[in-house]
């Protein structure tokens, strides 16, 4: 081990991680909670986390939750910076999820649509009445299993419109086998690619993709969205190695889908048409699901001949200020040490305020000059 | 539980990056030292430490260090910053480096916002923690605008407003961060050191390397590369001078941080270097205000100051 001097700022560290863990802890005659407790009970929050970290482990996004005493964009940073040291074997199959196994899936274009429409675990209909029998531990909720399971493929929105051209059809992988882009090893660059910009969807703040949504409904950006379809369900992830030469099964994940469909009144080179944006998510999250297929939409204006208006078209503006870790990282710096800008612009203020006051006092300089 | 006696077992890499991201990141140092002045985008990996905090400088450290390096790390120009003390110490564990306070026995030396005092010599690398590489971003927020505005030469905004600065206050504005052009080809942000020490940067010795974690940029200044801080004819580039001296050294001729000493008004004005400040105390040198409490904790004493510290988070 190199030396180190130890100095008061090594040890006011030290102390102040030791208070940091004490605060977490809380009162030590209250059980400590568990990390299977927070993956089983908050799961949202688990599932956020594992989202805008880039990351698919509740076990582990549950811990950095622990960790983090419950401040989810903290447990988001602490798992961003362990899955930066992993690393990486290859590029997943797509997941297909027309083969999802559906939890929850709703269309809010049709009464009905093939496959049905399934309300899975939601909070939508619940009324917000705060529920005091959950202050105490109470017997377990069993859900009620349906009288005939679901169908094993359920078709996406896409495929409902596919015969009559009303909807367009999106962008197929690139042919040449390409990679596509990495968001997490290679830095934005503009114009972004929808693979840059889903990415970048994909794991920003749910807050600020929600407020830009919300914005864009309200006038602030044209979207006129429309929710086609949205589903949540696990849909299996499959990996390629080189030797095998065919796809084995790596594991399951939870994901919401969300395709927004908007209008298009058509332009000269293409027909009246839907368009749509879209939206994906690790585990459970439609806010988020919705919010992220609005701002792709809004981010393509382009492709579809809008003019931007708007800072929910504008993609640099979207992308390099959604992600929470880069943002909170920023603003948070500000509390680091400045005293050596802040010295310069007290110079700076100061000889102004001088000459400011010496124009303004009696018998200034212009009229001695005069005499 | 399974994830605790992982943890236990999990081991970093030498200097925490893997070996395929430390390429990644020289390959983009040497390209940035090919091309004096201009910003190479770079796969910036998410640090253990958040943006802001000098990830930039972290991950440029991290792929050049090696064992035999003497390591030194200031903030504001102090080696006892908290955030100085908490890169080094992250050095001293994941790199196994032997660290200093001395300028001159530093072989890297990771800076934010400052060039010490003490003249750099051949072969000394400073790596410099950079908030916003892009000097034009306050006058463009565009970054596809800005690439381009550099690979045209196009500067004209900059001159504009450094003309409008002169206009509303008769002389150039900016303190800190303060435009440079590099072989007289790329105009580069120094980072935020004091105007100051933007000298200190033409024709040095040493190797200054600029980190941009969040940016993802990296660029730099070789040896011996002409570096010239704009101006006008009239209105020629000026840097920041005191009319007090060092409290404790009496040094005047340092960049001065001030010290608020009471609710009174009353304050002293230290040299933001405190290795440079140590060793002009060491060598008899002594300002008005020698023996005060600050006198202690720059020189390396481990004095009460540490209580203070405590007592200061607790408030």
């Amino acid at each position: 081990m190199a030396y180190v001097s130890v100095k008061g700022g090594e040890r006011a560290i030290d102390n102040a991680h030791r208070w940091l863990d004490e605060k977490r802890r809380g009162d030590p005659g209250v059980a400590e909670i568990e990390v299977a407790q927070i993956r089983e009970q908050l799961s949202l929050a688990v599932d956020r986390v594992m989202a805008e970290g880039s990351c698919y482990d509740p076990e582990l996004a549950a811990l950095a939750l622990k960790q983090a005493r419950g401040d989810v964009t903290e447990a988001i940073f602490l798992l961003r910076a362990y899955r930066t040291t992993l690393p990486r074997f290859g590029m997943s199959q797509a997941v297909s999820t027309k083969d999802m196994a559906v939890q929850r899936r709703v269309s809010a274009a049709f009464k009905d649509i093939p496959g049905g429409q399934i309300l899975g675990p939601t909070f939508d209909y619940t009324h917000r009445l705060i529920n005091f029998d959950l202050a105490d531990t109470g017997p377990d909720t069993k859900a009620t299993l349906a009288s005939k399971p679901l169908a094993d493929q359920m078709p996406t929105i896409a495929s409902v419109f596919a015969h009559e051209a009303l909807l367009e059809t999106p962008e197929a992988d690139p042919a040449d086998g390409s990679e596509p882009y990495d968001l997490t090893r290679e830095p934005m660059a503009f114009p972004a690619g929808r693979d840059q910009r889903l990415q970048a969807l994909a794991r920003g703040d749910e807050g600020f993709l929600l407020s830009l949504a919300y914005a864009s409904q309200r006038g602030w950006g044209n979207t006129h969205p429309l929710c086609g379809e949205i589903r949540m369900g696990n849909v299996v992830v499959e990996f390629q190695p080189e030797e095998l030469g065919f796809p084995i099964e790596v594991g399951e994940i939870t994901v919401t889908e969300c395709q927004m469909i908007s209008n298009f009144e058509g332009s000269a080179e293409r027909p009246p048409q839907f368009t749509f944006g879209y939206g994906l998510v690790f585990g459970h999250n439609e806010r988020k699901a919705m919010s992220m297929a609005i701002v792709d939409r809004a981010l393509r204006h382009a492709e579809v001949g809008e003019a931007p208006a708007h800072a929910v078209q504008d993609e640099e503006f979207v992308l390099y200020h959604s992600d929470n870790v880069e943002a909170s990282g920023f603003v948070q710096h500000l509390k680091l040490p400045h005293y050596v800008d802040f010295q310069a612009e007290l110079q700076f203020i100061r000889r102004l305020r001088r000459e400011w006051q010496a124009a303004r006092a009696p018998g200034d300089g212009l009229s001695e000059a005069a005499e | 539980m399974t994830i605790a006696n992982q943890s236990n077992r999990r081991a970093y890499n030498y200097a925490y990056l893997d070996e395929q991201t430390k390429r990644m990141v020289r390959r983009a140092i040497l390209k940035a030292i090919a091309i004096p002045g201009y910003q190479v985008p770079f796969g910036s990996r998410e640090m253990p430490v958040p943006y802001g905090w000098g990830t930039g400088g972290i991950q440029l450290t991290a792929a050049i260090i090696g064992p035999d390096d003497v390591y030194k790390c200031i903030d504001q120009g102090a080696d006892d910053t908290t955030n100085a003390v908490s890169i080094r110490r992250f050095f001293a564990r994941v790199a196994d480096v032997a660290t200093t306070e001395r300028t001159q026995d530093a072989s890297i030396i990771q800076t934010r916002h400052r060039i010490p005092e003490a003249p750099l010599g051949p072969g000394q690398i400073m790596v410099y923690q950079v908030p916003q590489p892009e000097p034009l971003r306050g006058l463009e927020p565009r970054e596809t605008e800005t690439r381009a505005m550099h690979a045209y030469e196009e500067y004209g905004l900059q001159y504009l407003s450094l003309y409008e600065s002169v206009a509303a206050f008769g002389r150039i504005a900016g303190g800190a961060g303060y435009p440079v052009l590099v072989d007289e080809r790329y105009l580069m942000s120094p980072s935020p050191i004091p105007k100051f020490d933007n000298p200190k940067l033409h024709q040095s010795e040493a190797l200054h390397l600029f980190g941009a974690g969040r940016e993802k940029r990296v660029y730099a200044v070789p040896p011996h590369t002409d570096v010239r801080s704009l101006d006008f004819e009239d209105y020629p580039f000026e840097v920041q001078s005191w009319d007090e001296v060092c409290g404790l050294c009496g040094c005047g001729e340092s960049y001065k941080d001030e010290v608020i000493l009471d609710d009174a008004g009353n304050r002293m004005f230290v040299c933001s270097d405190s290795a440079y400040c140590g060793d002009r105390r060491v060598a008899g040198h002594a300002g008005p205000m020698a023996g005060h409490a600050l006198d202690g904790l720059a020189t390396g004493d481990d004095n009460t100051d540490d209580d203070a510290a405590a007592v200061g988070i607790e408030a």
